[in-house]
């Protein structure tokens, strides 16, 4: 039981590995949808598993990540570009965090709600009264290939540095903290300092995951940027894998990007409805993910197992 | 008169938010439900009263007593099909405000997935009583002033329920505490129930004032949460001379930023005045200790 977490996510990646020597450019695209969702849902998960808070910001710091892209692609370096925007959606999350992390959650969810029609319409104002004009065009030499490998790297990144999260001080801290948080102040942990380091390091992912979708839309508006479709998303993927392990979100993801692919692609207008009804069956029917229920059945089965054999 | 302009146009706006505000403190602060479809009821309404209005030629004040039982009984319908399950499931508290969070937020996503499918992304507004008023100088258009009117009327007789009738005092004594509340023979879940249904009522009443005077679209719900959960926390959560008061507040706040800075900058007035009493009073301008 021990190695299947480990050994689902190097086969997931490794499938996903052979794509752009095998597939076509539909299945590419298709690829770079998972990987874009899973560098979303498991950086979200990240925070949201261990804490419980409901953060529904995705959007705002993919969006930042975009306009970072859009708006500096041509005068930075590539490279340059990217720490950039790492460091604009960890800002970001600190500013958020500081204001919120220190209360009950609910005011970090209430919070997070309205962030990213606030950052959109401040955008906007930005883009109307500075920039006159609205859209933007990207224009960056960068092949589909090229952000299909970059979203790989940054997929293994965020297993990497959750895995080594999971096994550090902040790690046991923040399971303390999800635990009991009273507990953990006892302890002398300082929990909103880790919540706030935790939520900087997964706001930082969602925003380079902007950045490096960038240049694929080719032209970027506000809405397109801080849909808040994506925060949906990532939320709902993560809590059909299961949010309480790093490898849950994996096992929401693939299904879920498949699901909604053939949905938009025949349902187009009914998408939102679906897409809400798909979220409630969720939220109802499997309260802990799959991941969740797959470790609660596998015990079951394997307590079931021994008597079988003897008779 | 610039100023009286301003005062006369915030309190208008305010008001509006004061009554929205005022039914999901119900909701949350009684019912314990954060509703994030809480704008989603407030443009239903809209557009029911826009339907009302073009198609069978209604006076909105006309519509409002068809739409506002309409919303209680809808806001019924979903505390007990999609509400009760969560509530008999939550071990505690914080679990059902998580689930009501993520539950609410689905529906959120369903309502206005339907609204763009039967309206589409486009601005609605319709005409009624467009007729300039002149107060001390300031001219101010009739529909505002009538739907200024009918907010009072309503937040005051919520008010005057709330504080003096039998059901009213249930509804106060679950909102300080649930536990308490069944030692004294109160049946929390129903009187959870109304509250939550009452709310939705006194939302899809704001919906069809506001549709009187601004012009909406199926994607403005999430604006209206928003601001009404901005208003919520600042007049701390269940008490509702602090939402009316607060509402009033924030509409003075939006309306001084959008003609003295810039209307662009409204929703940023309404985050900067929320970091304020977060990081001031985080319970609320007139809450108590505690939560």
């Amino acid at each position: 039981m021990k190695g299947v977490p480990l050994a689902l996510v190097v086969a997931a990646m490794g499938a996903l590995a052979l794509v752009p020597f095998l597939g076509t450019g539909y299945h590419l695209a298709l690829a770079i949808g998972i990987l874009n969702n899973l560098v979303l849902a498991t950086a979200w998960a990240l925070f949201s598993g261990p804490t419980r808070y409901v953060s529904l910001a995705t959007a705002a710091f993919f969006g930042i990540g975009s306009y970072a892209a859009a708006g500096l692609g041509e005068a930075l370096p590539w490279p340059v570009l990217l720490a950039v925007a790492l460091v604009l959606g960890a800002a970001m999350a600190l500013v958020v965090g500081l204001s919120t992390l220190r209360l009950s959650g609910i005011y970090f969810v209430i919070f997070t709600f309205g962030l990213s029609e606030l950052i959109r319409q401040l955008v906007t104002w930005w883009e109307v009264n500075v920039s006159r004009s609205v859209g933007r065009y990207i224009f960056l030499d960068v092949t589909q290939e090229g952000i299909f490998w970059q979203l790989f790297g940054l997929a293994a990144l965020v297993f990497l540095v959750g895995w080594l999260i999971g096994r550090s001080r902040l790690g046991l801290a923040l399971r303390v903290v999800g635990d009991d948080e009273l507990v953990a102040r006892h302890c002398g942990i300082n929990v909103t300092g880790a919540k706030l380091l935790l939520f900087a390091v997964s706001a930082a992912f969602m925003t380079l995951a902007g950045a490096i979708m960038a240049p694929r839309w080719t032209y970027l508006d506000p809405s397109i940027a801080f849909n808040p479709v994506i925060s949906f998303q990532a939320l709902i993927m993560a809590l059909l894998g299961g949010a309480g392990r790093l490898w849950g979100p994996l096992l929401g993801v693939v299904p879920l990007t498949l699901l909604f692919e053939v949905l938009g692609a025949n349902f187009p207008n009914a998408f939102s409805i679906l897409l809400g009804l798909v979220f409630m069956a969720i939220v109802y029917a499997v309260p802990n993910g799959i991941a969740g229920w797959f470790e609660g059945a596998w015990p079951r089965a394997v307590r079931l197992l021994p008597q079988k054999a003897v008779r | 008169m610039l100023i009286l302009d301003i005062v006369l146009g915030g309190l208008i706006l305010g008001g509006m938010y004061a009554l929205v505000a005022s039914g999901l403190t119900l909701q949350y602060g009684v019912a314990r439900i954060m509703n994030l479809a809480y704008g989603e009821v407030l443009v239903a309404a809209a557009f029911a009263s826009y339907l009302l209005v073009t198609a069978a030629a209604l006076s909105p004040l006309f519509g409002l007593v068809f739409i506002l039982p309409a919303g209680f009984l809808a806001s019924s319908l979903i505390y007990r099909v999609l509400l009760v399950p969560l509530v008999r499931r939550a071990k505690t508290r914080e679990a059902l405000e998580v689930d009501s969070i993520l539950a609410t937020f689905g529906l959120l996503f369903v309502v206005q997935g339907l609204a763009f499918v039967l309206f589409g992304g486009q601005y609605y507004s319709y005409s009624y009583l467009s007729v300039p008023v002149t107060i001390a100088g300031s001219t101010v258009p009739a529909n505002r002033l009538l739907a200024f009117a009918v907010a009072a009327v309503l937040a005051v007789g919520i008010y005057a329920a709330l504080m003096r009738t039998r059901t009213g005092t249930a509804i106060r004594a679950v909102a300080v505490d649930p536990a308490s509340a069944r030692l004294v023979g109160i049946d929390v879940q129903r009187v959870a129930g109304f509250a939550f249904a009452l709310g939705g009522g006194l939302c899809a009443a704001g919906g069809v004032l506001v549709s009187m005077f601004l012009t909406f679209n199926a994607a403005m719900g999430v604006v209206f949460t928003m601001k009404a959960l901005v208003v919520v926390i600042m007049g701390g959560v269940g008490n509702l001379m602090g939402a009316l008061v607060a509402g009033l507040l924030l509409g003075l706040v939006e309306t001084s930023v959008a003609r003295l800075v810039d209307p662009g900058l409204t929703l940023a007035a309404t985050f900067g005045l929320f970091l304020l009493v977060l990081l001031v009073k985080p319970t609320g301008l007139f809450g108590r200790a505690g939560r």
